[in-house]
C-alpha cells in the first residue's frame, strides 16, 4: 500500500497536496484498492463551493459506490476531466494522474487538522 | 467463517477476501474487470469449493429425485447433468441445482453453498423407501475452469478426449493420480468445465491447472468476476433473483418445469400459477448513460413503482450498468423505458432482451 510523504491525509481516505496556488485533492491508494475497479466518476462543477466534510463527488466501482468528502473548505477551480473517459486512472495512479479536483481553500489553517503520512499509515493500520 | 481448503492459497496470491454466505471467499485477485475479460477472451480458474454436494442412492433414488425436482429426470442417461429448481408445495423456489446421474441408482446434487443444510433436510424429509441421502459437501473440493482456452488447458492434463464431452455431461478422469469428475458446465456462459475431487488434492490440482494454463494466460478469478460474468448471461443467482418468494415462472425458468411428468412437490401450485398468470416477471435492463443500479433499488415509470432490482452491476464488456429486476408484467416489453432510483436520483434504463453478451 503506498502512502506519499509530502501529502496531507483525511480519515475519509482523501489526500491533499499543497501547491503554490491551490490544493490538489484525490483519493489514497488504500481507498482505490478497497473500492476495486472504478468505472464511473462524478465530480463537481468548477466554481462550486464546499464546506469541509461535504460530499463533493462519487466514485463507483464494479462492486460498490462511495462518496468523496472534501477535507478542506473552498472553491473548486479545476476538475480532472480525464477521469470521465478513463476512471481507471484512479486505480492505476491515485496520487498523480488520478487526482480529482483542484481547490482554492477558504482557510489554510484547516490543513492543520489533517493527518500526516505517518499518522495516516497508523490510521489505516487500525481500520 | 467457513473456509475452503484453498483459503490460504488465495491469500498467498494476494486475493481480496469477502464473506459470501458465511464463507470466506476470494472476491478478486488482480481486479474484477481484468478477470472478467480474461474469462471471455482466454480462461479463468475459480475456487467454488463452497458449493454443496448431496448424494442420493438406492433402489428409489431416481424416484426420490424426480419427486423433489421440477425438471424431468427421464431426460438423463448416466454421465449427464440436469439443471433444475426444487420447489415448496406453493411453488416457491427452495434452491436451484444440478443433478448428476452417476448411475441409475445414484445421483449427486450440486447445490448453492448457503442452502446446503436446508436442501439436505428437505431431501431427507421427502426420501422414498430404500433410499439414502448423504451430505458429501466436506468430501468434495470444486474448481471451475472457464473460458475459450479451457479445453486446451484441461486436455494437457488428462487422457480423455474433451471434444466429445457434450454440454451438461461429465466423465471420471484422473489428474496426477487424483480422481476427478470433469463436467462440462459453468456459470459464465463460456466453454468451460467444473471439476470435483477430494479436498486433499485441491492444491495440487489448482497448481497443475495454473501451470498448464500459463501459455494461455490463465488467471485465478474471484467471485466478483463470477457475478459479473453470470449477470451478462442473465443466469439467476439464488438469494438475489430467485428465492422462496419467487417461482420458476416469474423467474423465466419455465423451461425447467415439466408439468407433464408424474407428481412432484409444487406441481399443483405451478399448474395454477401457469393457468392464472403471474404479476411480475424477472426482466433484463440496461442503464442508459452512466451509473449502476444495485440489488434492492426500486424501479418506476413516471412516479409509479413497478418493481425492484434483484441483481445490478457493471458489464465490463458493454461498459455500462446492467441488471435484472422483477417488474409488473405490463412493463416488461423489450424497449420499454423505465427509471431506477439509485441513491438520491433516478437513472434512466431500458428493458432489453437478454443475454447481454
Amino acid at each position: 500500500m503506498s502512502i506519499k510523504e509530502d501529502l496531507y491525509y483525511s480519515e475519509d481516505h482523501e489526500w491533499v497536496k499543497e501547491t503554490e496556488d491551490c490544493l490538489i485533492i484525490g483519493v489514497t491508494d488504500f481507498a482505490q484498492a478497497e473500492l476495486g475497479d472504478i468505472v464511473f466518476v462524478e465530480l463537481p462543477e468548477v466554481g462550486e463551493e464546499f464546506d469541509k466534510d461535504d460530499s463533493f463527488g462519487v466514485l463507483e466501482s464494479v462492486k460498490a459506490v462511495s462518496d468523496t468528502f472534501i477535507p478542506v473548505s473552498g472553491q473548486v477551480i479545476a476538475i480532472n476531466e480525464e477521469l470521465e473517459d478513463n476512471p481507471e486512472l484512479i486505480n492505476e495512479d491515485p496520487y498523480n494522474k488520478g487526482w480529482l479536483i483542484k481547490l482554492d481553500p477558504a482557510d489554510d489553517s484547516e490543513l492543520d487538522d489533517l493527518l500526516s503520512a505517518e499518522e495516516y499509515a497508523e490510521f489505516i493500520e487500525e481500520e | 467463517m467457513k473456509k475452503t481448503v484453498l483459503n490460504q492459497l488465495h491469500k498467498d496470491l494476494g486475493a481480496k477476501m469477502t464473506d459470501f454466505g458465511g464463507w470466506e471467499m476470494p472476491v478478486e485477485y488482480e481486479g474484477i474487470i481484468t478477470e472478467h475479460k480474461s474469462v471471455r477472451k482466454n480462461c479463468g480458474l475459480f475456487d467454488v469449493s463452497h458449493m454443496g454436494e448431496i448424494l442420493i442412492k438406492g433402489k428409489n433414488a431416481g424416484k426420490s429425485v424426480q419427486k423433489i425436482i421440477t425438471n424431468n429426470l427421464d431426460k438423463l442417461n448416466d454421465g449427464q447433468i440436469l439443471y433444475t429448481p426444487i420447489c415448496q408445495p406453493d411453488g416457491g423456489i427452495i434452491d436451484d441445482l444440478l443433478v448428476y446421474r452417476l448411475s441409475l441408482e445414484k445421483y449427486l446434487l450440486v447445490v448453492n453453498a448457503s442452502n446446503i443444510e436446508k436442501d439436505f433436510s428437505w431431501v431427507e424429509n421427502h426420501l422414498l423407501a430404500d433410499t439414502i441421502v448423504e451430505n458429501m459437501s466436506d468430501q468434495y473440493a470444486m474448481l471451475a475452469l472457464q473460458g475459450p482456452a479451457s479445453r486446451s488447458i484441461l486436455t494437457k492434463l488428462i487422457t480423455a478426449d474433451l471434444e466429445t464431452l457434450a454440454y451438461y455431461s461429465f466423465i471420471n478422469e484422473k489428474i496426477l493420480k487424483n480422481k476427478v469428475i470433469i463436467s462440462r458446465t459453468g456459470y459464465t456462459g463460456e466453454l468451460g468445465y467444473e471439476l470435483y475431487f477430494e479436498p486433499a488434492a485441491a492444491r495440487t490440482i489448482w497448481q497443475e491447472i495454473m501451470a498448464a494454463g500459463e501459455e494461455y494466460d490463465l488467471k485465478p478469478c474471484g467471485l466478483g468476476a463470477r457475478d459479473t460474468l453470470r449477470l451478462e448471461k442473465l443466469y439467476a443467482l439464488y438469494g438475489n433473483d430467485i428465492d422462496e418468494q419467487t417461482n420458476p415462472f416469474t423467474a423465466n425458468l419455465a423451461w425447467t418445469v415439466d408439468l407433464e411428468k408424474d407428481d412432484f412437490i409444487g406441481k399443483q401450485a405451478l399448474i395454477e400459477i401457469k393457468k392464472n398468470g403471474f404479476q411480475q416477471k424477472l426482466t433484463a435492463f440496461k442503464i442508459i448513460g452512466r451509473g449502476i443500479a444495485r440489488s434492492g433499488d426500486k424501479v418506476y415509470i413516471k412516479n409509479q413503482k413497478i418493481g425492484q432490482v434483484t441483481s445490478g452491476s457493471y458489464s465490463p464488456i458493454l461498459k455500462q450498468g446492467i441488471g435484472m429486476a422483477y417488474l409488473d408484467n405490463e412493463y416488461t416489453k423489450i424497449g420499454a423505458e423505465i427509471e431506477i432510483k439509485v441513491r438520491n436520483r433516478k437513472l434512466k434504463a431500458k428493458v432489453v432482451k437478454g443475454p447481454f453478451v
